[in-house]
């Protein structure tokens, strides 16, 4: 029986994590590790790590954090944000990253993606396109978190990845992510089609009824997720952290609140929903029992 | 900590391919002393010896070649509690029909499939992405009367465990008797772990497999502590 992956996606400034709206906007969540912890504990299937500012200096500070993860946390980790090189993805790996994410720097350099699968194998490798639908329905391919235009076409770069060796692409809708309206289905389900890789849906989850909706009509084979989880474990956790000077913290101190659009929601949640549309995945009997 | 220098010291062999840092870790997690190493002496001298990787076959061979380490892989795993992970399970067999036929390290009778070879797909034209990226569950083989994987490596795991695949290829080993658990994805049905004299070998990734892939591990130090 094959399953669909939940994924939290966790994008880190410094040692801070953060969420953006549009990939814009960063507020300061709290310290990554620990909602890595808490979600490796109740049923991640898998998760992302994305420095979300590395593209801007051209390098990867999360390397002591992915260190740190690893040693503590044994499902898959994917690393990406700012890779650059065959040495950057080895860095990575080296501090216990399963897999990379690249975008920018494999664009630039598609024989990137040959050299780093050759080298590492298909599997270490997710290629994560960012797209924007153009006023003509096709959807163009971005890079730098969302800031730079690329001309590509992504449904043609997505195959093209595939093509180059690449394990999986993770595909993020710029148009729907961070804002709680749903996923684009359409794209998911363009790009899931024709490429025989696996796809990861990223960017617009509200709902846990979203969620099923990538799969079903998406088509995606994994679901990657940051606000709804983030939100709901802020509100259960306390403050405890000491946050940097770094990045708007503002709205933690004052209410622990998100958006209205965002359901308030668990990762048991969201796998008792996809059950119960007989969509499998990955689940413990007791959580599903007390969750 | 000094406890740790008396621990069994497991040799992880390094290919060159795939994220032997997880293994590590999964071993320090549970206990065992483990060391990443290509040296034929480290190997040799250790407790015991996993074999992990991801990636291709063909290269994995020529690397194991290259660093002179197939014949103290075909000893040792014949004379020390010995886990093939992955491709390092895949190594173990005869050959492989990765592009063009290669020849593994032989160790185990049988073959390595892609799972998109037109003789496994059956004609169900079921659409599997390839490689399989995920969790899926493991289930007994109908082949012994034993207590669930009671005194393998599996001891303590459920039937129908979950565990973390990454993988196109399988093994389809001679010997059906030493299948220890089947796995399904889509239509086709593949040996995901097997028990061949002191060998461990599983397709799946024990040490990204949550509390449950650790089990094995601590398997694998109470071997030497029980």
């Amino acid at each position: 029986m094959n399953t669909i992956r939940i994924i939290p996606r966790l994008d880190v400034k410094g040692p801070n994590l953060v969420k953006g709206i549009h990939l814009e906007g960063l507020r300061v969540l709290g310290k990554p590790e620990k909602f890595a912890r808490y979600y490796y504990e109740n049923g991640a299937d898998e998760l992302i790590y994305m420095d979300v500012v590395a593209s801007l200096y051209g390098k990867n500070s999360l390397v002591d954090i992915v260190e740190r993860t690893s040693k503590e946390i044994f499902i898959p980790l994917t690393v990406g944000g700012g890779l650059r090189t065959i040495d950057d993805i080895r860095n990575v790996l080296r501090a216990g990253a399963d897999k990379v994410s690249l975008n920018t720097a494999a664009i630039n350099n598609p024989d990137l993606i040959k050299e780093a699968s050759r080298k590492y194998g298909s599997s270490t490798i997710l290629i994560s396109i960012e797209a924007i639908k153009k006023p003509d329905g096709t959807y163009e391919a971005y890079t730098d978190n969302g800031r730079e235009r690329t001309g590509v076409d992504a449904l043609r770069w997505a195959q093209q990845t595939a093509e180059l060796g690449a394990g999986e692409v993770m595909v993020t809708s710029i148009n729907q992510e961070g804002t709680g309206k749903g996923f684009d289905l359409e794209l998911t389900k363009k790009i899931s089609e024709s490429v025989p890789i696996p796809v990861i849906a990223c960017g617009g989850a509200g709902t846990t009824d979203h969620v099923a909706d990538v799969v079903e009509k998406g088509k995606a084979d994994a679901v990657s997720i940051a606000s709804i989880l983030h939100y709901n474990f802020i509100r259960h956790s306390k403050l405890e952290d000491d946050f940097s000077d770094e990045g708007n913290i503002e709205f933690l101190t004052k209410e622990k609140m998100g958006f209205s659009k965002i359901q308030d929601t668990s990762l048991n949640k969201i796998k008792k929903t996809l059950i119960q549309k007989g969509i499998n995945c990955r689940y413990s009997k007791e959580e599903m029992i007390h969750g | 900590m000094a406890k740790l220098a008396e621990s069994p010291r497991v040799a992880i062999v390094d290919h060159g391919l795939g994220n032997l840092f997880s293994v590590r870790h999964a071993c320090n997690k549970v206990g065992l002393d483990a060391e990443i190493t290509f040296s034929k002496k480290d190997i040799l001298h250790s407790d015991a010896v996993i074999l992990p990787g991801v990636g291709a076959f063909g290269d994995a061979m020529q690397s194991l070649r290259k660093l002179d380490l197939v014949e103290t892989l075909q000893e040792t795993a014949l004379t020390k509690p010995f886990i093939g992970i992955c491709l390092g399970m895949q190594l173990l067999m005869s050959e492989s029909c990765e592009f063009e036929k290669h020849l593994g390290l032989g160790i185990i009778p049988g073959s390595v499939l892609h799972f998109g070879s037109p003789v496994e797909q059956d004609g169900s034209g079921a659409q599997l992405k390839v490689p399989q990226i995920g969790w899926n569950s493991i289930y007994k083989a109908e082949n012994s009367d034993t207590v669930l994987w009671q005194d393998t490596a599996l001891d303590g795991l459920s039937n129908n465990e979950f565990m973390y695949f990454v993988h196109s290829f399988y093994v389809r080993p001679e010997d059906p008797e030493v299948i220890l658990s089947y796995t399904k994805y889509g239509n086709i049905e593949f040996c995901s772990s097997l028990k061949f004299r002191n060998i461990f070998a599983c397709q799946f990734h024990p040490e990204r497999s949550g509390t449950q892939g650790l089990k094995i591990y601590k398997n694998l130090l109470s071997f030497f502590t029980s």
